[in-house]
């Protein structure tokens, strides 16, 4: 849905028609390429969460076995990153939705009437997806360091403690988070946007309501369709990354999310069950939401 | 919100917005320039020597060469898978529609962690050295519904009856392909090459997790941003971006002067 | 140029057509002959199936039963590319990545004809284009589009040309001088033009015969002024210009006519201009047929008389004046009356006798429901 941010507004109105053999050419090999990378790995994960250590006690080796007990030690060994992941995302996506909207309002609706000026401000929203993820996290970790004039001042004005720094906390995480994803918010909301009526507003003006009133009843509720789709699009991401809260980028041990533990557990410990089954709740809860999204909305809209 | 302010309060605010989403980007560029020793923490001194000498530091290039490798070859696979799969669903009527769209978000949908586990296991289990090769399988996997979206969109802009026209005027099925809905749709392929190009480019996740000890530039920068990332990756990352928006950049241009062109009537 | 054309177009022939499609049948049961050389226009309102029949013809569409013809050849299992039948489409459809002379030349090339170039340019000139050969359609105004189209179908010489409502997005004098232009082509160059359009007008204007689809079949066939002279169904009565319907059961009949009484009126038709001879039937006859009266004229045997009434509307078209006449027990009647340059001749309210000729009278087969527009 973000992409028809940049797709031609031309949409002609042509059902699918045609039938025949030549379907399944078109259709087979991708689908069976995505049979083969992507469902059976996520069987494979299923059933690697379910694995036993080897009996004979080989470290790193599993066997194939029917452990439900392993989602019940990585609940409890890993609730707090749970419950951390859940509510960073959910706290960097409403930051994310508000620093977005108006963005979006001002080049989806206030900057119709210069179409050109309106892409290259999509360019420069999404400007942050060419360098690289982990440079500009990287960057941001180095403006906030704590050697750096921010922090020094911050704590020469009192603000932060003497030994209080910006970089391993909370803030610093949900901040990175943010930034990060913040051209995922902004272009489906932009996309919804700008397919905005103005005469809706205008109608509503007409008929005594005030600007706020306008926004309220009028445009937010029309927009609501780039809202959720954006809300999706960052709230999944967000609660599965492990980069920002990482120790080497914005994070430190305190801030370890879900998606840090899955890391850990698969790259470092070796638990590859932990690692699969926290995968899984990961997958279970993000499945949900699609579920009610797609039950709501169909599955048309989703591509 | 009266008006008088609010007038400038929206686009004050989008300046504002737009320096913030810059301020990454002009740091590595800035400290792309800068005289460091092994670490590029402190500003020691302007220089363009990390510009002109980008490769003395030989794992840097190696990492961006593999990158580079990995990207184009992903991306010819999952843009000729993708575009078939665009096409079948904008033109075609077939059964199980609701689950072939299902099956195709998903991907989109799953975290990156999820992926890069799941892939790590299947490859595990199956005793698949992790190398190159692995690396690209993944993110052919993880391309493949960006390029069906963007192309499904210029599909969907196609005047069917333009396709109708060339059978009517004695093309066979093979020929309309290549003569008229083939050059007409390759805006859309290219836009979905490019996007799937960044999006392996710039992965890391995934490719760390199925990437054995074979180096990408971004796997290249988490390694080495523990210890002090060299001023050289800021270069390539400055060079990759400023040569990414001049693409854009001109496509949007030219395109804008294609427009104004052919608009003039005769 | 003519001469550049093969002589005559082929006849085409649809046997027992029907077409299903998931959810309704755009086609019942259409049997179709369209003789070599004539325009053929197929009429009828959105949703009739004459889109459809067309893309059947094309080979965009394939019958779900029935054969199609083409000169004598069953063409029903070939395919579109491999059918002498060319398509000018209702968007036009022109390739938009192409100049308009490569267009045109498209088709020449992909059967190898040789000098595609040459003849191109020549069809371009024929539509007064040649100059614009090298713009790009979205250049081009409309009607310049629709020219285009015109010369890229025509310059493959098809056996059958068919035109989708080809005119329908242009304005009313420019759609007027191409109804023009198209027809003095085909008499020119003597193709089978089949024609599909849903404005009753330009389907008389222009076509030999004209065919009224509703619903998936062909409800009446005929030259132009048949059909307008004498409708056999509600439906092409009401479709082809307005009409007056009464209804009654037949009375009486004499060697040449019969008759219905409606609210005290005695209605005649002649048995040959009747579809049915007895039971319910209805009775029409066109408004610009008609005249009104202030005083009821004397009765004669070859007047039909309707009366009195009285004028509840009067509306001025330019050409013509149309009163409409509210008659108890009998409904509204239009009655047009040309503008001879007189000052109105009849007020609102005034109470008038309408009489016309039995001999314009038609009476068809089915009756109305009170559904059908008017």
């Amino acid at each position: 849905m973000a992409f028809a941010a940049f797709s031609s507004n031309v949409k002609v109105d042509a059902k699918p028609t045609k039938t025949g053999k030549v379907v399944i050419a078109l259709l087979a090999p991708g689908l069976a390429y995505l049979g083969v990378f992507f469902l059976t790995p996520l069987i494979a994960l299923i059933m690697v969460s379910l694995q036993v250590p080897d009996p004979t006690g080989v470290y790193g080796k599993y066997v194939p076995a029917f452990e439900i007990g392993n989602y019940a030690y990585v609940i409890s060994e890993y609730f707090p990153h749970i419950i951390r992941s859940f509510s960073y995302a959910l706290i960097a996506t409403l930051l994310a939705l508000i620093i977005s909207y108006p963005l979006a309002y001002f080049i989806g609706v206030k900057a119709r009437p210069w179409p050109l000026l309106q892409k290259l401000m999509l360019t420069l929203v999404i400007a942050p997806f060419f360098i690289s993820f982990l440079l500009r996290t990287l960057a941001w970790k180095q403006i906030f360091s704590n050697e750096s004039w921010i922090v020094t001042t911050l704590q020469q004005i009192g603000f932060l403690g003497p030994d209080q720094y910006v970089v391993g906390t909370p803030f610093m995480v949900i901040f990175g988070l943010t930034y990060n994803f913040i051209p995922f918010m902004t272009l489906p909301l932009y996309t919804s946007l700008e397919r905005l009526d103005i005469r809706y507003l205008e109608a509503g003006a007409d008929l005594y309501a005030s600007p706020a009133k306008v926004f309220r009843k009028i445009t937010f509720p029309l927009s609501l369709p780039g809202v959720i789709s954006g809300t999706l699009l960052t709230f999944i991401p967000i609660a599965g990354d492990y980069i920002n809260a990482s120790g080497e980028f914005l994070g430190s041990p305190e801030t370890a999310m879900l998606g840090n533990t899955i890391e850990a557990n698969f790259l470092s410990i070796n638990d590859y069950p932990s690692a699969s089954a926290l995968s899984v709740l990961l997958m279970g809860a993000i499945l949900i939401l699609v579920t009610l999204y797609v039950k709501r909305s169909g599955t048309e809209d989703l591509l | 919100m009266r008006f008088s302010l609010g007038k400038f309060a929206l686009p004050l605010y989008s300046i504002l917005a737009f320096i913030y989403i810059l301020i990454p980007i002009a740091y590595t560029f800035v400290f792309s320039f800068n005289d460091s020793l092994k670490t590029n923490l402190i500003w020691r001194g302007f220089t363009f020597d990390k510009w002109l000498n980008v490769c003395r530091d030989q794992d840097v290039c190696v990492a961006f060469g593999n990158s580079i490798l990995i990207g184009v070859i992903s991306t010819i696979f999952a843009t000729a898978l993708g575009t078939g799969i665009a096409i079948a669903l904008v033109r075609y009527r077939f059964r199980f529609r609701s689950s072939v769209n299902l099956l195709l978000f998903l991907p989109m949908a799953t975290p990156e962690v999820v992926l890069g586990a799941g892939l790590a296991s299947q490859f595990l289990s199956l005793g698949v050295n992790k190398g190159i090769v692995t690396i690209i399988l993944a993110h052919i996997m993880f391309c493949l519904s960006f390029v069906v979206v963007t192309v499904k969109a210029r599909v969907a802009s196609l005047d069917p009856a333009l396709e109708e026209a060339g059978r009517d005027l004695y093309a066979n099925p093979r020929q309309v392909f290549w003569k008229i809905t083939f050059p007409l749709l390759l805006p859309g392929i290219a836009a979905a090459a490019l996007l799937s190009f960044a999006l392996s480019f710039d992965d890391f996740i995934i490719t760390n997790f199925n990437a054995g000890s074979d180096m990408t530039f971004p796997k290249y920068v988490y390694t080495a941003a523990a210890k002090g990332l060299p001023a050289e990756a800021n270069v390539i990352g400055s060079a990759v971006f400023t040569l990414a928006i001049l693409i854009v950049l001109a496509t949007q241009i030219n395109g804008e002067i294609k427009r104004r062109r052919l608009t003039k009537r005769s | 140029m003519a001469k550049e054309f093969v002589a005559r177009g082929a006849d085409l022939e649809l046997k027992g057509i029907r077409k299903e499609f998931p959810g309704f049948t755009a086609i019942e049961n259409l049997d179709l002959k369209v003789p070599a050389g004539e325009f053929f226009a197929l009429l009828g309102p959105s949703g009739c199936g004459k889109t459809t029949t067309l893309r059947l013809v094309a080979g965009l569409e394939s019958p779900t039963k029935g054969k199609i013809f083409i000169g004598k050849t069953d063409v029903t299992e070939t395919k579109p590319h491999e059918r002498p039948v060319n398509t000018v489409f209702q968007s036009y459809a022109l390739f938009p990545h192409m100049t308009i002379l490569e267009n045109v030349a498209f088709g020449l090339r992909q059967r190898k004809i040789e000098d595609p170039i040459g003849k191109a340019k020549e069809a371009l000139n024929l539509v007064q284009l040649g100059h614009l050969a090298e713009r790009k359609p979205q250049q081009l105004s409309g009607g310049q589009q629709q020219r285009v189209a015109l010369a890229r179908a025509l310059v493959n010489r098809p056996s059958l040309l068919l035109l989708d409502e080809p005119l329908g997005a242009l304005d009313l004098k420019l759609r007027r001088e191409m109804q023009i232009e198209l027809k003095a082509i085909q008499m020119e160059v003597g193709l089978t033009f089949l024609h599909v359009t849903h404005d009753q007008e330009e389907a008389m204007d222009m076509a030999d015969t004209v065919a009224v689809m509703n619903l998936g079949r062909i409800e009446q066939m005929g030259a132009p002024e048949a059909l307008y002279d004498r409708p056999k169904t509600v439906f092409v009565a009401k479709f082809l210009g307005q009409s007056n319907l009464l209804v009654g059961d037949v009375g009486s009949t004499s060697a040449n006519s019969l008759s219905i009484e409606v609210a005290g009126n005695k209605i005649s038709v002649p048995k040959d201009r009747a579809e049915k001879h007895t039971g319910k039937i209805a009775i029409g006859f066109r408004p610009e047929k008609a005249t009104f009266h202030t005083k009821k004229p004397s009765a004669s045997s070859n007047l039909n008389i309707i009366g009195p009434g009285e004028i509840v509307d009067i509306r001025f078209t330019g050409v013509s004046n149309q009163y409409l006449i509210e008659v108890p027990n009998l409904g509204d009647i239009t009655v047009f009356a040309q503008n001879m340059g007189q000052s109105p001749v009849i007020e609102l309210g005034e109470k008038v006798w309408i009489s016309w000729s039995v001999d314009h009278s038609f009476g068809l087969s089915d009756l109305p429901t009170g559904s059908e527009t008017d």
